[in-house]
């Protein structure tokens, strides 16, 4: 079971994301709710690309190091795309909001219901 | 790797007190907290490139978030709660937990040895191929250079939304009265 803890962890961080999304009523508690589930996300990648005792996955031109020696490079890379395309979803929704809060005058999605037509 | 576990209880506890206190400025730094929490585990984790990029997306999102929220709500007001709602997403969110644990049994490698089967490719090519020392960069700007063009694209497409959404409307309707009069 202690192999499998630190994904576990991760899993609780992913699953706290999600609760808010589906439960909360303000824009931007949903909004962090988005945040929060995409960091699980890419932390339970780097968990997986992780090796005990590893290297971080950069040559060195006075040691040698081996490459059996590294953690998986694939996932940090991959992440580093997923990183900044997080972000630029999240200004994306942080516009979103801010526009319905000019419209409406709330961040309360309820209410923005109730105004409707 | 008790410091992890630490890290991480920290991360939970940062974010249940960012999706819970009522005040919306504490909870944008509550998950400032979990950002910079993220990155040094990043940092345990030997992935220092990834480290970094998590610092500069996480102040600029938190400032981004301050930014929406300032002098608009800042106290939330109570307005009744929600008991189906909470309920309805505790379920759902249980289901999830249940459903990933089990997929965590079947297909997941333990924590600490990596499968390696296509990317032990990379570290064992990567100078001979590209010359770079840093593997990740040898991945993202030569192995996967498409990744990253389609990276930048989506940021494009991100600035042009956001442009297109925060424009202020109206001025160019108060233009076209003042040309039909």
């Amino acid at each position: 079971m202690d192999a499998y803890l630190p994904y576990i962890l991760c899993l609780v961080l992913f699953c706290i994301g999600i609760y808010a999304v589906i439960s909360k009523r303000n824009i931007i508690k949903i909004i962090i709710g988005v945040i929060i589930a995409e960091y699980a996300v890419n932390l339970f990648l780097i968990l997986v690309a992780y090796r005990a005792g590893g290297r971080s996955p950069i040559f060195s031109s006075t040691q040698e190091i081996l490459p059996e020696a590294m953690v998986d490079p694939l996932p940090h890379a991959l992440v580093l795309t997923s990183i900044v395309i997080g972000l630029a979803t999240t200004a994306f929704l942080i516009a979103l909001a801010v526009r319905l809060y000019g419209k409406y005058g709330t961040f309360d999605i309820s209410r923005m219901r109730e105004l409707r037509g | 790797m008790i410091e992890l576990y630490v890290l991480l209880g920290l991360m939970i506890a940062g974010s249940l007190i960012a999706i819970e206190v009522k005040n919306l400025l504490s909870a944008v730094i509550a998950v400032g907290v979990v950002g910079l929490g993220l990155s040094i585990v990043f940092l345990l984790l030997k992935a220092p490139d990834v480290a970094l990029t998590q610092i500069v997306v996480e102040i600029v999102a938190v400032i981004l978030l301050i930014r929406a929220t300032l002098n608009r709500d800042i106290a939330m007001k109570y307005c009744g709660r929600r008991p189906f709602g909470a309920i309805m997403g505790i379920l759902f969110t249980g289901f999830v937990f249940v459903i990933a644990l089990i997929t965590f049994k079947d297909g997941l490698n333990l924590f600490g040895a990596p499968l390696m089967t296509v990317s032990q490719f990379y570290p064992q090519n990567a100078i001979e191929g590209t010359g770079a020392m840093n593997v990740v960069s040898a991945i993202i700007l030569d192995y996967r250079a498409y990744d990253t063009l389609g990276e930048a694209t989506v940021l494009f497409t991100a600035v042009v939304g956001v442009l297109t959404v925060m424009r202020s409307p109206g001025k160019k309707k108060e233009e076209d009265l003042q040309d039909s009069k």
